[in-house]
């Protein structure tokens, strides 16, 4: 078998993750390739009715009422699964998109908050997806939230985090306890290096478990199916990760 | 005013004005950006409808931004916006960071006529922290709701957009690229560019008619070919990513910046005249 890439590995990871009934509609926001391909595989692996909706370019773009759609789309509860970033992410799952130290008077500066700040209440099942795990982005207390992991019960909300996947686990958020428990990690790794490189305390569910290795036929499905559907909206990620060009 | 040139457009925007610029998804007028750059225009209160790009990044670079108002801004695949993420880390700007949907919320408000509009989520982001002009208020209807945000209108000096096709008449197609429309009703002026202005009403063809803005929001319109360049104008042109990519590197540093915007002039000349993308 062909050595699989980090991003294959996430996307099969995340895409098993999206086969559950409970998720019909899966949307993807800006700068989203993993998430992006994840979501397409998991239509083609075995679910052809889940709608795949990604909001920027013209290929699986449904929209057609301009760049609020998605956020009404969600506030009426039509979509049941996307997916956000994180600078920093702590461990009550707020997130932090727009930059290190303390704001405004930044250190470094990221892009900003995107629809952060009203999908995480909208959207039942929000993915956290963190490139790097590591202390300096599993951090105790982010330096600045975008969007909160939980709210008051004055402040009404039907959305929030479900797991968090990163390049060495899966972490499911338990919304009673506001804590993150770790269900998976990737093989090669032990669930000592993940505790160590959490930056935030995690509980260790009982069964934790080896992330699945990418099946042969979820490979091949990435690479025929899903790539070149994916090369119209991220260009430079499919010709980098599957040598695909648009 | 059909048929007016870019400098025509560029020479209504005074100094200070509240620009609305949309984002790289939707017809970013590129021509108009560069105008506004040549003609070193001061203190502009730049609106990212939701979130900025190419256009915001070189507006910032060439010092013709004041405040900026965005829920991000990104250069996408290209990575990082460099003019951008060095300013606001230096407190060049007076930068005013939103979340997507609050900024299409108070255009939304201007639309309507009304001077605030609520927004549910948000709360409990910094955001709200930061945004004085922001209010969060018990639900006032008692519907269970909860504490909501309450969000003022915004109405633009000026909405800026490109657009691939106008008639004689003034109106302006946009299709599906429906944030156009919010933004031509929420500002007070429409300044646009198009690819191609026809002689056919396009209010005559039900087809063209649903996507189209209709004259009455239309302040000016100007002819220009490959207007979006190096983004891409969808259904007419792609992006120029080999371009965009340069830009990423070059403007890295305020130096290399300067250079490029030089060589970029001269860049989309060729490119009108068919030799470039």
């Amino acid at each position: 078998m062909e050595t699989v890439s980090r991003e294959e590995f996430l996307i099969c990871a995340i895409s098993r993750l999206l086969c559950t009934p409970d998720i019909c509609h899966v949307a993807v926001g800006a700068a989203s390739p993993i998430p992006g391909a994840a979501a397409l595989l998991a239509q083609a692996t075995d679910n052809p009715q889940l709608r795949v909706s990604i909001i920027h370019g013209d290929t699986n773009n449904p929209f057609t009422d301009g760049g609020r759609e998605l956020f009404d789309c969600a506030g009426q509860g039509r979509i049941d699964a996307f997916f956000l970033g994180g600078v920093q992410i702590d461990g009550a799952a707020n997130i932090n998109l727009v930059g290190l130290g303390k704001y405004p008077e930044t250190t470094r500066r990221f892009p900003g908050s995107f629809g952060s700040a009203y999908m995480y209440f909208t959207v039942p099942n929000v993915f956290l997806f963190a490139h790097e795990h590591s202390a300096r982005v599993l951090v105790p207390r982010v330096d600045f939230i975008s969007a909160p992991g939980s709210s008051p019960d004055d402040v009404a909300r039907k959305g929030g985090p479900k797991y968090l996947v990163s390049n060495l686990a899966i972490m499911e958020f338990d919304r009673a306890k506001k804590l993150f428990r770790l269900l998976s990690v990737a093989p090669g790794h032990s669930v000592e290096e993940v505790v160590e490189k959490t930056g935030f305390e995690i509980e260790i569910a009982p069964d934790v478990s080896t992330t699945s290795e990418p099946e042969v036929e979820q490979l091949e499905l990435l690479k025929r199916k899903v790539a070149p559907s994916l090369a119209r909206t991220y260009p430079a990620f499919t010709l980098r990760v599957f040598g695909i060009n648009a | 005013m059909i048929n007016s040139s870019i400098d025509n457009l560029i020479s209504q925007i005074d100094d200070g004005a509240l620009i609305a610029l949309p984002a790289e998804y939707s017809f970013v007028p590129m021509d108009v950006v560069r105008g506004l750059i040549a003609a070193q225009a001061k203190d502009l209160h730049l609106l990212c409808v939701p979130i900025g790009g190419l256009a915001t990044d070189m507006l910032i670079g060439a010092r013709c931004i004041e405040t900026l108002e965005a829920a991000a801004v990104s250069l996408g695949e290209a990575g990082a916006a460099p003019r951008f993420s060095e300013v606001v880390v230096n407190g060049e700007i007076n930068m005013l960071d939103a979340t997507c949907p609050a900024i299409h919320s108070s255009l939304q408000a201007s639309e309507k006529g009304v001077p605030f509009m609520p927004l549910g989520g948000v709360i409990g982001s910094d955001l709200v922290v930061h945004r004085k002009d922001w209010q969060v208020i018990d639900d006032p209807l008692g519907k269970g709701n909860g504490r909501i945000l309450l969000l003022p209108a915004i109405k633009p000096d000026f909405a800026l957009f490109h657009a691939p096709l106008a008639d004689r008449d003034g109106n302006v197609w946009v299709g599906k690229r429906r944030e156009l429309f919010t933004m031509a009703h929420a500002s007070a002026h429409s300044l646009v560019t198009v690819e191609r202005i026809q002689n056919e009403c396009l209010l005559d063809d039900d087809l063209y008619a649903a996507g189209t803005i209709p004259s009455m929001y239309i302040t000016a319109i100007a002819e220009a070919k490959n207007g979006a360049w190096p983004l891409g104008l969808a259904g007419s042109y792609g992006r120029d990513n080999a371009a965009i990519a340069e830009y990423a590197r070059a403007a890295k540093t305020q130096t290399g910046f300067e250079a490029w915007m030089q060589t970029h002039l001269a860049g989309k000349l060729k490119c009108d005249a068919g030799v470039g993308a």
